[in-house]
């Protein structure tokens, strides 16, 4: 049998334990299962595999996948292929980190809650925003869970979201809001960004929340002047979703008045994952910090005056307030949170700057020469960030399937999610890309039809 | 007695008390609440104006590891709250029946306060509850 | 000597780094050109600037401070704190699973697909169920998905006054609270003084209105719901459904099944049963199954096979939609899958035989010294309740504080609520029997120095690198981020 290394317990210290306990037999320790729900055979699994057999097994099905470190890949969509320090892996590998739980018991956690306060403190300096949370799951569930918290901050029921919005972010915001009871309506579009002017319409007293991305799906930076202003004017919370890696270079949500930021947190020194897990990031003005959901490191002293720090504003979570809660969550992505923090050190302020210029730069590079092949066209006027929306003269599976044959993933067909939009792909191109690279696809593309 | 319990004052089984000035009772948690929820670390008031129920939820407090609502002894309508507890909760613990008087209420019917217990009264309920844990 | 630790901001000086890039390579814009002046970012980012040696000695510092399963006992009840077995965090980091983007074509990912397959086959098997949704990213976002799911059903069925949901006072926290995030009610069930649920007030309970009961077998007291097939039968005949918490389900594999016990949904968390590691916190996984009829309203996609080819399948026109944005926490899955086909069917039996013994034995070991409440046989986790510590003055949390002293991670303290002063004791199967003797010598210390001198162990820890941390200046003073002074 293949687990057997992780069970200590002898035949001989099963015996001497069961007659301190005071049965017979095993069968005793489960005789208050009845008979009738009692499963009557041995349960139908694959055999058990020793680690050699399971390495060798699972070893087989990654071998299956083709994975972004064989392929240059123009994939973005909320998930990039951005450069990862060594670091990152030998910080979070380590066994006091990552085989803690929930860090209930302070003084033997500050490891990981001295962490999560700095996490918590470079989110807020990205976002602009007073307080984070220690995470939420992922980039969708963190703008459901900012749109439900303008909802309980406003005592309103009702939110607008753009349809620039990630549509994976308003699969799982629609789902969440359908469940709830609460009412979510659509801000249209306007080549590829929010239509302000609809907005404006749209926003009265009724509305909770306010919905934004930027840059948004489409890799475009919205236009955020003047908005807070209109979403403000009927007392409505402004919730953004942002890529941090976009905000050492763009202006901060926090200087144009956003309420609540969310985000997928991704980019900052996680691998892609097939999707999971991921980072979901929440920060918040501090007016609120007492809607904010999920856990919060805080700082405190010890008994003799020693800075420390512990889980703090606990009565907001579901272990305390139960059906009055702020929100369910309980496990969250504390390692994954770990990784970005680590990451934010390592990479520093020019780091970071360094890496949103780069994929500016490149990304606009990459922009410019894919779109004067013949039949490719620009989609969207407007200041695109890392992604961008092209129109290809034909269909974006057959163009990905010749792409892949090069070693290459093309982009992202976005067609499904916007039937408006014919053969239209979103192309992403992080720092991680060279010029080679770019050149690479611009010439693999070149009088395809 | 171990918690203070003062004379002239209403009790009700949430462990709230209400004293009447004129036709306006002053609402807070008794000595006993306050020192079974621990140190009060957060108030959360109602809003002056707003229209309370008795027995139904006026304002919530907090510890550290527990929330408690505050129940309105009597129906009406909130006429003054006090806003030192919202930067010094703790003034609650200090002196709840004094400077940790939670909101004030202006009485529609004073029938509702002669339903509630008084000193003595009080003092069994607590008796029997301490028995019971 | 107890020292505070330096933060981040606190260290490194302006011009240092800890990274390197590439050059750009391609021919550079003006920024100015590419982003209008007033989209730019015009405040410092006010992070410090430290060199990778920095990065790592501040992060290894940190890790020195934490205490994790690796570095001893951690019998936090309800949390199947068990060993983490290091080759899944191997097979976890292969490229060809890690370096996988969710968007990259069917066909460039068909080990990945296998794998949600085969995982679906092992985990319907473990737990007698039709299907499987791998999607929810932990337990708790689990059971929001599988109400979501009950409820679309009711929904579906034109069942739309069914707005209640049960839940037993020995729940879990997060049970109540999902049940106001998927706009229900809670009805809270009380527990009779066997300690299982009151059946008769069960049956007062159920009604026109109940949508589902939500219930942990064992409970969070680690006692089996003896009563449960009457428990199934009283919520189906008033058209409700059965909702079970796989949280305990370490107790109960190769024994019984949710789906045997007459539950319609269930929520396994793989980061307790199936040992992958907390993270401190997370990421967690939650996947989700559902018997035949709730199928149809399971999250998109669901991984299917036609021939020998595995494939995403959106077209499920009455699913909930999606609950995380791409297909749940895959990295995680991953290493839960590698640790069930380590283990197989006996090796699973035997987890569950193990952490039965090791609950029962630490039980009648720490019995002579503390309160117990329910005398009977337990399963996975037991609840101690030093009541008479309490009042001699040091009670649960005064208790937990004199564990971190002895080197063990306490209970799970104040948790359940219906028993006082609660020690949730989950000791689980990876812990030899001289790791529990040790942990039970420690209780009998510290039960003897209370009866001594409770004030010595009420000012604890001792021993710990900060001393007791002091909550309620936390909560009244917020301080919630570092902040230039």
């Amino acid at each position: 049998m293949g687990g057997k290394h992780y069970l200590p317990l002898t035949d001989e210290d099963r015996r001497e334990m069961l007659s301190a306990i005071g049965v017979d037999t095993i069968e005793d320790l489960f005789s208050d299962i009845p008979r009738e729900v009692r499963l009557q055979r041995e349960l139908d699994l694959p055999p058990s595999l020793s680690e050699t057999e399971a390495v060798k097994h699972l070893s087989s099905l990654a071998a299956k996948n083709k994975n972004l470190n064989d392929n240059i890949s123009f994939m973005g969509a909320g998930v990039y292929d951005h450069f990862i320090p060594s670091v990152i892996k030998h910080i979070t590998g380590r066994s006091e980190f990552y085989t803690s739980y929930t860090p209930y018991q302070a003084e033997i956690s500050q490891g990981i809650l001295q962490a999560i306060f700095e996490y918590q403190t470079l989110i807020c300096q990205l976002t602009g925003m007073d307080v984070a949370n220690a995470s939420m799951y992922d980039g969708g569930t963190a703008v459901a869970e900012g749109a439900i918290m303008g909802c309980g901050a406003t005592r309103r029921s009702r939110a607008l979201v753009s349809r620039s919005v990630s549509p994976f972010y308003r699969a799982v915001l629609s789902n969440y809001f359908n469940s709830r009871g609460l009412e979510l309506e659509e801000i249209p579009l306007k080549d590829g960004h929010t239509d302000f002017a609809s907005l404006e319409k749209m926003v009265d007293e009724s509305v909770a929340s306010v919905i934004l991305q930027t840059p948004n799906f489409f890799g475009l930076v919205e236009e955020m002047d003047g908005v807070a202003d209109v979403v403000h004017k009927h007392k409505a919370v402004l919730v953004v979703s942002a890529d941090p890696l976009s905000l050492p270079l763009l202006q901060s949500p926090g200087d144009y008045g956003a309420d609540i930021v969310v985000g997928e947190g991704q980019s900052l020194g996680v691998p892609p994952s097939f999707g999971g897990p991921l980072l979901g990031i929440m920060a918040a003005r501090s007016r609120f910090v007492r809607q904010l959901p999920g856990r919060i490191a805080g700082e405190t002293v010890d008994s003799e005056g020693n800075r420390g720090y512990v889980l703090t504003l606990q009565t907001r979570e579901q272990h305390i307030r139960r059906e009055k809660a702020s929100s369910n969550i309980c496990s969250n992505e504390a390692l994954v949170a770990l990784a970005a923090a680590v990451y934010m050190a390592s990479m520093g302020p020019q780091g970071m700057r360094e890496v949103s210029e780069q994929c500016l730069q490149k990304a606009a590079y990459a922009r410019e020469k894919l779109t004067a092949l013949d039949g490719f066209e620009s989609v969207f006027p407007g200041y695109n960030f890392k992604e961008f929306a092209v129109k290809v003269p034909g269909s974006p599976e057959d163009l990905n399937s010749k792409l892949l044959k090069k070693n290459i993933y093309g982009g992202v067909d976005i067609t499904p999610f916007y039937p408006e939009l014919e053969n239209t792909m979103l192309f992403a191109v992080t720092e991680k890309r060279t010029r080679e690279e770019i050149d690479t696809l611009v010439r693999e593309l070149e009088g395809w039809k | 007695m171990k918690y203070n319990v003062i004379d002239g004052l209403k009790y009700t089984k949430q462990h709230e008390y209400a004293r009447q000035e004129g036709n306006v009772a002053v609402v807070g948690l008794t000595d006993y609440a306050q020192d079974k929820l621990g140190e009060i670390v957060f108030v959360e008031l109602p809003d002056v104006g707003a229209a309370v129920e008795a027995g139904k939820s006026a304002a919530v407090i907090e510890s550290v590891k527990a929330v408690a609502d505050l129940y309105a002894p009597v129906d009406g309508t909130v006429t003054e709250v006090n806003e030192t507890l919202l930067d010094q909760p703790e003034v609650i613990n200090q002196d709840p029946y004094g400077e940790g008087w939670v909101f004030k209420v202006e009485i529609k019917d004073e029938s509702q306060l002669g339903e509630l217990m008084d000193k003595p009264a009080y003092e069994d309920f607590i008796i029997k509850e301490e028995e019971e844990e | 000597m107890r020292k505070a630790k330096a933060l981040l901001f606190e260290m490194g000086r302006s011009g240092r780094r800890g990274y390197s890039l590439p050059d750009n390579d391609v021919p550079e814009k003006s920024l100015d050109q590419l982003l209008p002046q007033k989209m730019q970012r015009n405040e410092p980012l006010g992070m410090p600037e430290l060199s990778e040696v920095e990065v790592i000695r501040h992060y290894t510092e940190l890790s020195t401070r934490n205490f994790g399963v690796d570095t001893g006992f951690y019998p936090l009840g309800s949390c199947t704190m068990k060993y983490n077995p290091k080759v899944n965090e191997e097979v976890a980091a292969l490229p060809g699973f890690a370096q996988l983007h969710p968007c990259q074509p069917e066909e460039t990912a068909q080990g990945a697909l296998e794998l949600y397959y085969n995982m679906e086959q092992c985990l319907k098997e473990l737990t007698g169920m039709e299907r499987f949704t791998m999607q929810p990213s932990a337990g708790a976002h689990g059971e929001l998905t599988g109400l979501m799911v009950i409820q679309a059903y009711h929904r579906h069925r034109g069942d739309h006054h069914r707005n209640k949901v049960l839940v037993p006072v020995t729940a879990h926290g997060t049970n109540p609270a999902t049940v106001t995030m998927a706009g229900y009610e809670v009805v809270q069930v009380p527990a009779d003084e066997r300690g299982n649920v009151d059946l008769e007030a069960l049956k007062e309970a159920v009604d026109e209105t109940t949508s589902a009961l939500m219930l942990t077998n064992p409970s969070t007291l680690g006692l089996f719901e003896e009563e449960i097939l009457d428990m199934a039968r009283v919520v189906h005949e008033a058209g409700g459904l059965l909702y079970y918490d796989g949280a305990n389900m370490n107790a109960i594999m190769g024994y019984t099944r949710p789906g045997d016990m007459g539950f319609d949904v269930v929520h396994l968390n793989i980061h307790k049963t199936l040992s992958t590691p907390h993270g401190g916190g997370g990421p967690g996984s939650g996947p989700v199954g559902v018997k035949e009829r709730l199928t149809p309203y399971l999250p998109v996609p669901l991984v299917e096979k036609k021939g020998d080819q595995f494939y995403f399948n959106y077209d499920l026109p009455e699913s909930i939609g999606k609950v995380q944005s791409f297909y749940g926490n895959f990295g995680v899955v991953v290493k839960a899958y590698n640790y069930l086909r380590m283990m197989g069917a006996e090796g699973l039996k035997q987890v569950s035989t193990d952490a039965v013994i090791n609950s029962n034995y630490l039980a009648s070991l720490l019995q002579k010294h503390y309160y117990i409440p329910y005398d009977r046989i337990r399963k996975h986790e037991f609840v101690v309740s030093p009541k008479t510590q309490a009042k001699k003055g040091a009670g649960a949390g005064d208790i937990a504080k004199a564990l971190l002293d002895r080197g063990f991670h306490p209970p799970t303290v104040y948790f359940p609520l219906i028993v006082d002063e609660a020690l949730m004791t989950e000791p689980n199967e990876t812990e030899s029997k001289e790791t529990l003797d040790a942990y039970a010598r420690a209780m009998e210390e510290i039960a003897r120095i209370i009866d001594e001198n409770a004030e010595e162990i009420a000012s604890g820890p001792h021993n710990t690198v900060v001393g007791r941390l002091d909550e309620v200046r936390a909560a009244r003073n917020p301080i919630l981020r570092w902040q230039k002074e």
